[in-house]
């Protein structure tokens, strides 16, 4: 049995977990089938609805904790109930998302089995010596990692896989209020800052997106990166470090610990482009990067470069764009 | 008077070209440099803060080769008061057994009478990403743990520390000690100070070896992706280059 922690947005199952799903489902055909199921923590809308989507996505049966010790996030709580869920279902695998939650629980759960945890793996090789490969150092190596006890815990990069449905009719679903022990609610999310509003649904279906990274260079770098945007018609969308040092909304982020783009053209400026990012732009049609570093990965993956400081290109292409559209120069 | 234990990971600088060792173990850092990642340079800034909001102090504690010195000798620049260096080589170390090397010192310094109320460290190393030697430290030790904080205060008994949740910012309040994972961004890390550099170097480090045969790190091997053919074509240097880029636009038919 293979156990996927599945997290939830408004309802329904995360991208990166239904992408953690065609991980497992990979690894349940290479067991001979075993059967994929999935554990979700705290209170859903719609069961029937997420249901019959994580059936969709190849799980027969979802176990959702529900009651008061998972009713606020906390790291130990939710391992608890995952624990529970692996302990009732004789899991050999229990993965999630290599999200900030994916993350955090897994480590717990493998802290409280004494167990090793893998984190951000991009694939499988082996079942005996279960070997897999996962991200380090941001992504720019790659190690290859035993994971000889059972049951086999580990997180999988976020847009390393792609989720894709495989029908097996709507999945069962069973509720449990998992036993949680006071020291376990000790660290556990007393309030919630009310959300910003968040755009990242446009974001992730956006023809054309302008990116920001570090080059904006600060808060107030973003303007012309936001002009251009909405003189192509498209969204803006920056990297991790932009969302990390509180420039710009979380929402906004485009990259493994964001939201992955499809549009038909990126362009990031200032972006040296690591695996981190990279993972979230990949399928983008057509990428043009804008770096003062010739030499930086995005630069020489893009489609086509432009070589210099973001703050003197943009603006130029802006006024270009702005002349050929008015006939006069401004 | 909180007692602030940060700890700090020596890393090969990774923000130019990755090299690996020869025997594919490691990254090799003795080109590009080594330092501490982002969420620690933080996490050493908000330990600093700490102590000096309540008039306790700072110790750094690194588990680490002999060179692990420079960046303890870093963060006591900067303003800890007190250093612990395990030494080890961080290749044959699991986070298990880094987790169980700072549970050691973390116990030993509080059987004698110099507990910690707080133990800082990043959020993830910047060479492993193992995202989780702060989690197994709390086991460990039997506290509670908040992962991806940016910041933190100490308010009585209680550390109160937000981190970005996928709702919202959220607030933990847990009660002293406990152990904090510190992410990047809330805090703008400090300068040395040549005064805080002469200070450092009087201050003595205590060194310890590992407790335990460490049970390592379960890898095989490091690999690099290979290197993607540079496939770019470049249309223009600087804002000469805006009628090309428009002319792209025009090709793709994107903004109109």
């Amino acid at each position: 049995m293979i156990l996927v922690l599945v997290e939830t947005a408004d309802g329904a199952a995360a991208e990166v977990s239904l992408e953690t799903l065609a991980l497992a489902r990979a690894l349940a055909a290479e067991g001979g089938g075993v059967p994929v199921q999935a554990v979700v923590v705290g209170e859903v809308p719609d069961p029937a609805a997420l249901a019959e989507e994580l059936g969709e996505h190849g799980v027969a049966e979802v176990h959702q904790a529900t009651g008061d010790g998972v009713a606020a996030f906390g790291g130990a709580a939710w391992a608890a109930a995952v624990q529970e869920a692996r302990e009732a279902t004789g899991s050999v695998v229990v993965t999630a998302a290599g999200s900030v939650r994916g993350n955090e629980v897994l480590a717990h759960l493998a802290a409280r089995l004494q167990v090793p945890m893998a984190a951000n793996v991009t694939a499988f090789s082996g079942l005996a010596p279960f070997v897999v490969t996962r991200q380090v150092v941001g992504g720019a190596a790659l190690e290859e990692m035993r994971l000889d006890q059972r049951p086999a815990v580990f997180t999988v990069a976020g847009h390393a896989w792609q989720a894709a449905v495989a029908p097996t009719g709507p999945a069962t679903w069973h509720t449990f209020a998992p036993d949680v022990a006071p020291a376990d609610l000790v660290a556990s999310v007393v309030s919630v800052a009310e959300k910003e509003p968040d755009t990242s649904d446009s974001l992730r279906s956006a023809r054309v997106v302008v990116g920001a990274g570090r080059g904006a260079g600060g808060p107030d770098g973003f303007a012309p990166v936001a002009e251009l945007a909405e003189l192509l018609g498209g969204a803006v969308g920056v990297s991790r470090v932009v969302t990390s040092l509180g420039w710009r909304p979380h929402h906004e982020q485009v990259g493994q610990t964001g939201s992955r783009i499809t549009p038909d053209l990126y362009v990031p400026c200032g972006i040296s482009g690591a695996i981190q990012h990279w993972a979230g732009c990949a399928s983008s049609k057509t990428i043009l990067a804008i770096n003062t570093d010739p030499d930086a990965p995005m630069m020489t993956k893009a489609t086509y470069a432009v070589v210099g400081d973001m703050h003197e290109v943009v603006p130029a292409i802006v006024a270009e764009l702005r002349r050929r559209r008015t006939g006069v120069e401004c | 008077m909180t007692r602030v234990l940060v700890c700090v990971k020596r890393v090969p600088d990774s923000s130019g070209e990755v090299v690996l060792t020869d025997d594919g173990q490691a990254v090799d850092g003795r080109y590009a440099g080594f330092t501490i990642s982002d969420h620690e340079n933080c996490a050493v800034e908000l330990g600093i803060r700490l102590a000096d909001a309540t008039g306790g102090s700072v110790t750094v504690l690194t588990v680490g080769p002999a060179e692990a010195v420079d960046q303890l000798r870093a963060a006591l620049a900067l303003g800890a008061g007190a250093a612990v260096h395990v030494q080890a080589d961080p290749a044959r170390l699991g986070p298990d057994d880094v987790a169980h090397e700072i549970a050691a010192v973390v116990r030993d310094h509080r059987a004698a009478g110099a507990a910690y109320d707080l133990v800082l460290l990043g959020n993830d190393a910047s060479d492993s990403g193992d995202f989780q030697v702060p989690v197994r430290l709390g086991y460990r030790l039997g506290l509670p743990i908040v992962t991806g904080a940016s910041t933190a205060e100490v308010t009585g008994d209680r550390v109160i520390a937000e981190a970005d949740g996928p709702e919202g910012r959220e607030t933990y309040s847990v009660p002293l000690p406990a152990v904090v994972s510190v992410l990047e961004g809330g805090v703008e890390p400090r300068y040395p100070t040549m005064r805080g550099r002469m200070a450092a170097r009087k201050i003595e480090v205590e060194t310890r070896q590992p407790t335990r045969e460490p049970v390592g790190p379960s890898r095989v091997r490091l690999l690099l992706p290979p290197p993607a053919p540079a496939t770019a074509e470049v249309l223009g240097e600087g804002p000469e280059a805006a009628p090309a880029v428009v002319d792209l636009f025009e090709r793709l038919g994107v903004g109109r």
